[in-house]
């Protein structure tokens, strides 16, 4: 009895202390937006100070934030939904029509991830300024639909595995065609399957960094643009650099905080049969 | 309306939210890519009165930190992608550029815009075949900053020209680990644009060079091993810890933060250093030439920022029409109306050091002009050299190159021996020039 309870003290101080530990970067994030630059830059690090606003004013009124998150808010969506728009199908026939070489299929696509994205930017590039859609929201949306792709693929298809084949075997026998299997037996089945591999694929959309700073110069930037615009080279930035930062990632982190029991009942999804 | 008719309404809404607008087309609209740093930003904030004064151009800016916008507009100009009218660029990349047919040229410039005010060393460093290809922002060289309590506590006065041995030795007098005083900054991150930026005119006083008259590299040689040594020693014992992640900015934020007794770095951190808002030493910063060794008189460090317009802009002219505005004195002139003096920016022009309201604010200025006039990036090193460059070597390949060496020397901090870490670069260095195909 009083060996599990020091079990349980000593999970929850473990369990504490690594959320502690990831949480901090963000906290001292938010902290430091609310510093002057001197005070940011203060050795040793300041916990007490006199709160300020000015970086937040500077940051609203050298960019326009409202731009750079509907741009953010489109191109993650975008890119979410056309990424499922192919993962679904790809997903569904190789789980419940495999064929020799299905896995080997699975393999190469996660393989394609391990590839630096810069290793492919001239190509890309050159491909984008022929197509005319350089700094464009619906060449972002591609580009992300496709670098999420694989991971979409290979998390719906994992979900999809855990779907009992005999239910889809008798709608079969009630009449139902792959259409209807699809529509009414398999999607209400993997839903939160689905709901969590969309809620992982906005977060890598939102937070993406190289190919929107490659590909967009104004009009179609989102926010991971606008926070790099506030590093600077010359000149103390950190304040700046953690307002903006902060208004950047709200959005997703309220959204994060808002869906993570579905985002936790999805990833754990089959993990206990 | 059926849910299936509404589902693909609102695909059909998002699909016209994603794609491209179509413009107005009675403005010209000029895209400006820009670094971030304190006189981009005024520039940026004082654009409004250029397009309230031409209301046929509107501006569009996209300002990104140095690294990401190097390498942002090398992949667009080199791809002729043309999505950029105005390129913020330094005077490394300028004459390259130019030689590769990128920039288009500042031919028959008004009289009005006086281009013989733009000192002659910066104007020299953004010509290719004696032709202008960017106008100037800012500029400039280096300096010695120190800490003129901590001196005075020592009993030690700055000589007017230090040498690189004195300044090892008042370093080790006002070092105090204690209480996290250090005597020596300097930049310790790697890349051809940080650490090498000091070591390379460091190399130059000691009598060295990167290459010979035939392009063979030279860092294996004594001078070298004297420079990266005097550099290694002094920042292991002197310099702040952790000094290979420091740079311009965390040096400038550990000087400012009163944690560094002598900084040597770029001239554009005296207007940093002197402000009070931004610096807690405000009223004890000194100043002196960048330190010199036993050859004198061999390029130093010039920089400047400039703006170019690539020759694939397809608005060539509203972009000219920014770029003669915003370099021109009438520019520097609304900039001090509009934010003082001391926040011009520096370097460029002589009609600025020439005014007793500049020379007020910034008792600095006349230092910084000398250092400008003095830093001869065409000068020869001590011995003779077939390429030109300050504190970088005027090449496309020494991006790579300096940054590959720069990764080598940061190393000497952390342990690895000097002789090792030149041997290392020498033969790094030898490998990539075959590959160029040097001799050329």
């Amino acid at each position: 009895m009083r060996s599990s309870r020091r079990q349980m003290l000593l999970a929850t101080v473990l369990g504490w202390g690594a959320a502690l530990l990831l949480f901090f970067p963000i906290f001292w994030m938010v902290l430091t937006s609310f510093k002057s630059e001197i005070a940011a830059i203060a050795t040793p690090p300041q916990f007490l100070f006199a709160p300020t606003l000015e970086s937040y004013a500077e940051v609203q009124e050298r960019a326009d934030y409202l731009h750079f998150a509907l741009n953010s808010v489109l191109i993650s969506v975008g890119g979410t939904l056309l990424a499922l728009a192919f993962a679904i199908p790809a997903a569904y026939a190789m789980a419940f029509h495999p064929t020799a070489r299905t896995r080997s299929t699975l393999l190469w696509m996660l393989s394609t991830k391990m590839l630096p994205p810069v290793g492919v930017l001239v190509p890309i590039y050159l491909l984008f300024r022929s197509l005319g859609i350089l700094d464009t929201r619906s060449g972002l949306v591609v580009i992300y639909a496709l670098m999420n792709l694989p991971i979409v693929v290979w998390m719906l298809f994992t979900f999809f595995k855990e779907v009992p084949g005999e239910i889809l075997e008798a709608g079969r026998m009630d009449g139902a065609r792959t259409g209807s299997e699809f529509w009414h037996l398999l999607l209400p089945l993997s839903v939160p399957g689905i709901a969590s591999t969309a809620l992982l694929s906005l977060i890598l959309c939102w937070n993406e960094a190289f190919w929107s700073l490659n590909l967009t110069t104004s009009e179609a930037a989102p926010l991971t643009t606008f926070i790099a615009s506030f590093s600077s080279p010359q000149g103390l930035f950190f304040a700046k650099l953690s307002a903006a930062s902060t208004i950047a990632v709200a959005p997703i982190l309220v959204f994060g905080w808002l869906s993570q029991r579905q985002l936790v009942r999805g990833l754990t999804f089959g993990a206990v049969k | 309306m059926r849910p299936r008719h509404r589902l693909a309404a609102v695909l059909a809404a998002f699909v016209a939210a994603c794609w491209p607008g179509s413009q107005a087309l009675a403005q010209a609209t000029v895209t400006i890519a820009t670094v971030n740093n304190g006189d981009m930003v005024v520039m940026q904030r004082l654009s409004s009165r250029f397009e309230q004064q031409n209301p046929d151009v509107k501006l569009r800016w996209v300002v990104l930190e140095e690294n990401v916008l190097r390498q942002r507009l090398t992949t667009d100009i080199s791809t002729k992608a043309g999505q950029f009218d105005i390129l913020t660029i330094g005077n490394y990349e300028v004459p390259i550029w130019a030689k590769q047919g990128w920039l288009a040229p500042f031919d028959n410039l008004p009289a009005s815009y006086d281009v013989n005010d733009i000192l002659a060393p910066v104007r020299t460093g953004i010509s290719h075949q004696d032709k202008l290809y960017a106008l100037p922002f800012y500029a400039e060289s280096a300096m010695t900053y120190y800490r003129t309590d901590l001196l005075q506590k020592a009993g030690i006065t700055m000589p007017a020209e230090p040498t690189y041995a004195q300044i090892r030795d008042i370093a080790a007098k006002i070092t105090d680990k204690s209480s996290q005083t250090y005597g020596l900054c300097l930049r310790g991150k790697p890349g051809w644009g940080e650490n090498m930026a000091f070591v390379t005119p460091l190399a130059t006083a000691f009598g060295g060079q990167w290459f010979d008259a035939q392009w063979k590299p030279q860092l294996d040689t004594p001078a070298w091993r004297n420079a990266v040594t005097w550099y290694s020693t002094g920042l292991r014992e002197y310099g702040p810890p952790g000094a290979t992640s420091n740079g311009f900015n965390e040096n400038l934020a550990l000087f400012a933060g009163g944690r560094c007794g002598i900084w040597i770095d770029a001239s554009v951190a005296a207007g940093l250093l002197y402000d009070t808002k931004q610096s807690q030493v405000a009223d004890k910063v000194g100043f002196a030439p960048m330190p010199t060794g036993e050859f004198t008189g061999g390029p130093t460090w010039l920089w400047s920022w400039n703006l170019a317009i690539p020759a694939t802009s397809k608005q060539q002219e509203a972009a000219r029409k920014f770029v003669l505005w915003a370099t021109s004195k009438d520019y520097i002139r609304l900039v001090a109306q509009e934010n003082g003096w001391v926040a011009v920016p520096p370097g460029t022009r002589q009609s600025t050091y020439d005014s007793p309201d500049y020379q007020k604010v910034a008792p600095f200025a006349s230092f910084v002009q000398k250092a400008i006039m003095s830093a001869n990036p065409s000068a020869q090193t001590r011995n003779p050299r077939p390429y030109t460059g300050a504190q970088f070597v005027a090449i496309p390949e020494f991006q790579g190159l300096g940054t590959q060496v720069g990764q080598t020397i940061a190393s000497t901090l952390t342990g690895t021996p000097v002789e090792q870490a030149l041997r290392t670069a020498q033969s790094a260095t030898e490998r990539t020039m075959r590959q160029a195909g040097y001799p050329k």
